[in-house]
This record gives C-alpha cells, structure tokens and sequence, in this order.
C-alpha cells in the first residue's frame, strides 16, 4: 500500500451467537489503495483491528465461489469488488441475504450443499462406455448446449437474489436447477426423465417468478433463470404428455 | 468427543482427495469411507488451476517422449520407476474423467483437444478453456455424490494424526462451525491437503495453502522431501500474485521486456521461431523464465511500473479477441476485473510469483509414506514425478493418477489392518484436544497472528526466491526460527466456539512455520544449482557427484530440521545437460543417436 493512502469507512454487520442477541452494524475506518478488493478490506479489518472479525474466502479471483457477501445490498463476491468504486462514501458489507447468518459475514450453506446433492449431479450414462474405448464424441453443437450451465461456482450469490427463496427456503434455487440442466443437456447423460420428479416436484421450478434477478448477480453469465424458464416448459409439456401416454411422458 | 469409524480417512477434499474418496469407493463399497476438508470441496485450490492436464494424446506423442520431457523437466531429480507409470497411467485418468462428465475443450470432429504447454515436446495438455482445475474439481466433486460410503466432514479442520502401536490410526478434527472436536478412527489415513506456497509473500494461491497436511506428517517423524524446491510461475499479477495461465503462452502469447523484445532468446531458449515451437522461448520450463526475469531486472530491462514495481509483458493481443474468448476466457475476465485492461488491446503486466512446492511428504510409488497406515498424494505429497522443477499441466494429472493408486492401496490397507484400541486413540485425541484448546484459551499474548505471517512471507521471498545465496538464507534460518519463538507469544483475540477462524489461522501458521523451515534449511544445505533451486554464491552449477539426492527434513522438536540426502531413482534416463530451444534439440538427437 502506497503511504498517501485514502480511508474509507466499512460498515460490517457482526454477529456472535455467543454474546450478541441479534446483528448489529459496526465501523471501521480501513486504509486503502486503488487495487484493493472489499474482501481485501476485510483482511485488513481482521488482520489490524479485530481478530474476531469472521467470513469466508480463498482463491481472490472469483473462482472458488466463497466469498460472496451484501455490499451495499446487493449479492456480490467480495475478491472482485473494489473499494475505489464506493469511495468517499460509506460502504456495507453484510451476510447473504436468505440464509441463516452463523457468525458475522459466514451464513449457513448447509441447506443448499443438500440440494446440490439432490439433484443427481453426475452423469448417468445413455449409453456406458468402457475406458478402453476412449472417450464419448460430443460434437460443438452437443458441447454447446450445455458448456455455459457447467460454468457455476457455487457462490450462492443468486439465492441470495432470490426472492422465491427468501419465501421458502425449500425451493431448490437458481444454482441447483442450472447444474440439474447442465446434466440433462450433456448429451452423455441419459437420466433427465429421473430428475423430472424433481423438477416437477413441490420444491421445484413452479417456485420461480421469473423475477430474473438470479442471473443478474450471477458472476459467472450462467444464467440460470434461463435454465429455470427451459424446465418450467420441460416440466409442463411432462405433466401434459403424461395424461396423453400410457407410459408416462419421460423418455 | 465425537467418534467416528471409519476405514479410510482422507483430509482434503480437492482434487486428490476426492479421486482418492472415489478410488475407494469403486474398489470396496463396504469400506466407510471419512473425507474431511477445511472448506467445502469445490473451494479447493485445485479450482484455480487453469492451463491443464499432461497426458499423451496425439498419434505423434508417446509415453516415452512425456517420460524424458518431464525428468528432464525436473533436472533429473524424478524418481524415474515412478514418472514411467505416471505417463502410462495419464491418458487413461484423463479418459475416465471425460467419461464423468469433465466438459474438455473438443476438436471440430469431437474428439478432446489438446494444447501446448511449457517443456512438452508435443502438445499433450488437455483442457477445459482455461478453467481446468475448476472443471476437474467440480467433476470429481459432483461425481463423488454418487457413492453412499463416502461420508463428508466439510468445514472440518484437521489438527492432528493419531499414532499407536507404530501406526497412523486416525485424525482429530475440528468442526468449524461449533468449535467441537471429534476423532475419526480409520485403519488408513491420506492427506490430501495441498502446497504451502503461501508461506511466500507473493503467491498465486488460495489463503487455504497453508501446508497443513505435510507438518502434520512432519512432526510425526516423517521426512518432507526436496522443499528447496519452489516453482515461481513466470507470469503472474503484479503485487496480488494471481496467475496468468501458461496456456496464454501455449496459445502462441509473447514476453516482452521494455524494448518490446522477446528477451528469452538471450537465455538459452531460442533463437527465435517463426511461429510458436514446442520447448522454445515462452514454450520453456517455468525455472528457466523466472530466472530469465530476474536477470532482466538485474540488467534494468523491466518496465519499471508505479505502483506494480518491475514488471515485463505477457502479449495476448496477435491472438485476436475471438480466440482469447474462446480459449482464454477466464484470464480475459481476471484481465478486465483486476487490472482494467483489454488483453486483445494492451499487453498485461506480469511478474513471477510463487506457484507451487515440488517438495512435499515423502512417499513411495503407491503413495504410502514411512509411517504405516499413512498415505500422501497431490501437491502436498513427494511421489518424485516433479524432482527440481514441475512441468506446467503434470499437476492436475498428478491428482488423478495417484489419488486412484493412493485409494486402492488404503483400501487394501484397511481390509488387512488389525483393528485399533479405541481406549487408547481416545485419550491420546482428547490430550491433543486440551493441546489445540489451550492455545485459544490462553491470555497475555502479544504478538498478533498478521504480524508474524507477514514477517515469515518476507523472510521467505528474501532468502528462497529465485535465486538464493549462503547469507540471505542463513538469514531466513535465523528468522524463522526467532519467529517460531515469538508465536510462543502469539494473541487471538477471538475466544468463542463457533466458527473461530482467528483461532484456526493461528494453528495454519504454525504449520507454515514448520513447513518454511523445512524449506529453507532444506535450501541451504543444497550447495548446488539445479531446477528451481538455484544459486549466485559459488555453487552456480549443478553438481551430480554431490547432489544427485533427495533432500529429506525431519522434524527436530524446538530446533532446527535435520537434513539427510537421499538416493534417486534412475531406470532409463542419465543425467545430461537440460537444454532447450535449438541446443535442446541437438541434445535429443544426440540422446537418440547413443541409444540407437
């Protein structure tokens, strides 16, 4: 850091189960340089001021998908928002908006680790292969229908968008459905008819309002509102096939 | 305490540990199977890989010419038994991740592409964009959900191994989330938990590469193998450290010094090529272009930048903006983002920054280490593909290959192994629990956990950076150890239970601590030049007679590590001259002739 530097005011939201009866706002006044991050803020606050202080992060280049956080009110990763953008003004940090919070910036992933899980996230292969028979063909057009839903860091930045999620924590959310989509697109997989349930299910993409709001935030472009809006009409023609077929709509 | 059994416990959960989780898994679904990591899996530093992974791919490659590229790479410091079955074993592992899902970067005509990489004869890497680590990470995660008896401790946080009767028996873990402790009892233990390189000031790694695993290893008496070895990656983000990936030269990207020359040329590297050729000037070993850097700098011939300090430049922009998009989108974004340049418009400002430790725990050719019952692969782990310097994209393959052989050989362990006392692995993890708590609880300290991990990255780029002399390291020797005094002293200021992150950050450095010793003891014992090792103080040279070894530290309680040198593995390649651009030619047909 260069010795003119400039001070900016965080304001973080902290809270300990263990002393405090709900979050409270606390300031900082952080030195900082042009190319510091608010992750880097963060840091320093810790490393300085407060050892106590709590939040996630690893990579520092928008890959690992940690270190997602409310900066003034809107979900963002920490590593690649800077500092000099809310400069003089006051800025706030705050855990993600519809999770539970477990501690200052951390809140509590569990719900959608299950979710992820849920989905049957792997290939279940169409048509099984052997190592020795080298690998699956997937021409450009086959690779490009599902290239951009695999690109997802699991930073939950669009749950935190989510409104249909802040209602009921239940729905299994934008990053879920997306990486559900990813598999059913790959043209290696041959198990979209049993993720269908899911799809269709009570927790499925009928939650979704089609707010969008989802793929705003997401820094990765996956879009996965568009994902949600391709099961919805998936999901519906189902349900309406299976009424016309004896064996059911899935293929 | 909480008590888990199992049979096989892994910590880490990147891409080693989860091949490994899925290796046993396949080999014996009845095997309970405990994968513990400090962060969910897909957090894993294995996410920030970016170039690829080495396997033979192309009609005109063979295991025989990944062989000599990669000892040859490694200044003859591989174990070579070991780099022949690595080879072999590449192009299968890379198949069975595209079976699982891995979205590899193709051909027109379908089949999985492959790129140019740094001291590769022939193009071998294969590659998802520029995000193949991530794309192997998620893979092998997401395909980990599939098997039942592999049983997650995410945001668990390991403190320490359990030994008795001789034999490594389980871990003692921390549950971040609640502060309470548990012990996983298991037949066989592999760590899986990633480099150290942030011991180093200016790295291009994740804050979770804090060595935790390899001091584990080291203080229960095993030997941490040829840590002097440090890669410095040559194109990095200036002050943050983040890697520009060594594909941007595999894509046909230049280095430039402030004349707009493309300096490696003067190093051995050229002459220069008309279009881009395998094993010359930005296509060469990582070694060979940070010390390139250095000597740029030396002789003024960096672009002196403001606020980045000396710098050269890393030129994407002939590469056109469609295909850096395609092939490159990541560093494109990192470019944009970090830096507010447009990388198919202005040259990006690069220096070397640390990568990767080619050193690591000792262990064998099915990963086992000394202690029985104990296991090690990935970066955390000396198996010997990378001896005295890594070759880009040999890493990733590396989690692949011997995750698989480690999850066999602990599986085979685990069915033949006598079953523990539980009575007794209990009370020695409840006296290791009373150790780890009274370092939270304890009151009067002084010295804050920010200002000792800055001083020890200081020391450490100061006497084992590139290039290294008998003063500055003795100088680094005496540091750590003044600082291994004063973490005696250390403050934390966090006293509560849940998610004590103040807490466990004191406890990662006091692994780095042991871990940068290791390596800079290691360092100065090395009176010779070889790999990334390298000296301006008399011992410029390599020598063969002398230190055609193995350094192995081990841990000496309260001192000093003790360094004994060991024997190298040679089966088909004799040390000669490591050559490249038109001399290295030369050497390989010399080498070809003398077989013939």
């Amino acid at each position: 850091m260069s010795e003119n530097h400039k001070i900016i005011e965080i304001e973080v939201l902290r809270y300990n189960p263990e002393s405090d009866d709900e979050p409270h706002l606390e300031v900082y006044k952080v030195p900082f340089s042009d190319d510091m991050s608010v992750l880097q803020g963060a840091q320093y606050i810790k490393d300085n001021f407060d050892g106590s202080l709590t939040f996630r992060w690893s990579c520092r280049m928008a890959i690992c998908g940690s270190c997602g956080m409310m900066i003034n009110g809107i979900p963002k990763l920490s590593c690649e928002t800077f500092l000099r953008d809310y400069y003089p003004s006051r800025i706030r940090i705050e855990a993600m908006a519809n999770f539970p919070i477990e501690k200052d910036l951390v809140v509590d992933l569990s719900g959608f680790i299950e979710k992820l899980e849920s989905i049957q996230p792997y290939i279940i292969a169409k048509e099984p292969r052997t190592l020795e028979q080298g690998e699956y063909l997937q021409t450009p057009e086959e690779f490009n229908r599902y290239i951009q839903f695999t690109s997802c860091i699991n930073c939950t930045l669009c749950y935190a968008a989510c409104p249909q999620f802040g209602l009921n924590p239940d729905f299994i959310g934008p990053a879920a459905i997306a990486l559900l989509h990813r598999y059913n697109m790959d043209s290696r997989d041959g198990a979209a008819a049993q993720r269908m349930e899911l799809v269709a299910s009570e927790e499925g993409v009928f939650n979704c309002s089609a707010v969008g709001y989802c793929s705003e935030v997401c820094p990765k472009h996956v879009d996965p509102a568009n994902a949600v809006n391709i099961n919805k009409t998936n999901a519906a023609k189902d349900y309406f096939l299976r009424f016309l077929s004896p064996k059911g709509g899935s293929k | 305490m909480e008590i888990f059994k199992a049979d096989v416990v892994i910590v880490g959960g990147g891409g080693a540990g989860l091949r490994a989780a899925i290796a046993v898994a396949e080999s014996d679904p009845a095997l309970k199977i405990a994968l513990v990591s400090k962060v969910y899996p897909m957090r894993s530093h294995t996410v920030a890989a970016e170039g690829g992974a080495a396997g033979v791919k192309k009609p005109s490659d063979s295991f025989d010419y990944h062989f000599h590229d990669t000892v040859g790479g490694g200044d003859w410091l591989c174990e070579q038994d070991v780099v022949e079955y690595f080879v072999e074993q590449a192009p299968v592992e890379l198949t069975q991740l595209e079976h699982w899902g891995c979205p590899w970067s193709r051909t027109e005509d379908g089949h999985v592409n492959v790129r140019a990489f740094g001291g590769m004869k022939i193009e071998r890497t294969w590659f998802a964009a520029d995000k193949s680590g991530f794309h192997i990470l998620h893979t092998l995660f997401q395909t980990s959900i599939k098997y039942p008896s592999i049983k997650r401790f995410d945001e668990h946080f390991c403190v320490d191994l359990l030994e008795e009767d001789g034999r490594c028996q389980g871990v003692v873990v921390i549950e971040m989330g609640t502060g309470e402790f548990s012990m996983i009892e298991a037949a066989s233990v592999i760590i899986a938990t990633g480099g150290a390189g942030r011991v180093f000031r200016e790295s291009t790694l994740g804050g979770i590469v804090t060595g935790d695993g390899m001091a584990l290893a080291y203080r229960h008496g095993v030997a941490l193998r040829d840590m002097e070895f440090v890669q410095y990656h040559p194109t990095c983000m200036p002050v943050t450290g983040l890697l520009f990936t060594e594909a941007c030269r595999g894509e046909g990207g230049f280095l430039v010094n402030k004349d707009g020359y493309r300096y490696l040329q003067d190093y051995g590297l050229g002459p220069l090529p008309d279009k881009p050729k395998n094993k010359y000037m930005e296509l060469g070993p990582r070694d060979r272009l940070s010390q390139a850097f250095f000597f740029e700098q030396q002789k003024g011939r960096t672009i002196e930048h403001p606020t980045l300090g000396s710098v050269v430049h890393l030129d994407l922009r002939h590469l056109g903006e469609a295909h850096l998009r395609e092939r490159l989108p990541l560093i494109y974004e990192m470019a944009e983002t970090f830096m507010g340049l447009d990388p198919a418009k202005d040259p990006i400002p690069v220096r070397p920054g640390v990568h990767y430790t080619m050193g690591g725990i000792k262990v064998d050719g099915n990963c086992a280490a000394s202690l029985p019952g104990l296991y090690a692969i990935g970066e955390c782990s000396s198996v010997g593909i990378h001896g005295a310097n890594r070759l880009g994209s040999n890493s990733l393959t590396e989690l692949l290959v011997f995750g698989k052989v480690a999850g066999v050989a602990a599986a085979k362990n685990a069915r033949s192994a006598a079953p523990g006392n539980s009575a007794s692995l209990l009370k020695q993890a409840q006296a290791i629990e009373q150790r780890v708590m009274a370092l939270k609880t304890r009151t009067g300290g002084t010295e804050r956990i920010a200002g000792i991990r800055k001083e020890m990255a200081q020391t450490m780029e100061d006497g084992c950076g590139i290039y290294r002399m008998q003063d500055t390291m003795q100088a680094t020797c005496d540091k750590l150890a003044e600082l291994r005094e004063r973490f005696k002293n250390i403050s934390i200021d966090d006293k509560s239970s849940v998610w004590n992150t103040d807490w466990l950050t004191a406890i990662e450095l006091d692994y780095q601590l042991d871990v940068a010793q290791s390596m800079a003891h290691s360092a100065i014992n090395r009176k010779e030049s070889r790999g990334a090792h390298q000296r301006l103080d008399g011992y410029e040279l390599r020598d063969d007679v002398a230190f055609l070894k193995h350094s192995e530290a081990y841990y000496v309680a309260g001192g000093a590590p003790r360094i004994v040198l060991g024997d190298v593995k040679i089966t088909k390649s004799q040390p000669a001259a490591r050559a490249y651009g038109a001399a290295g030619e030369k050497a390989d047909q010399e080498r070809k002739e003398s077989n013939v």
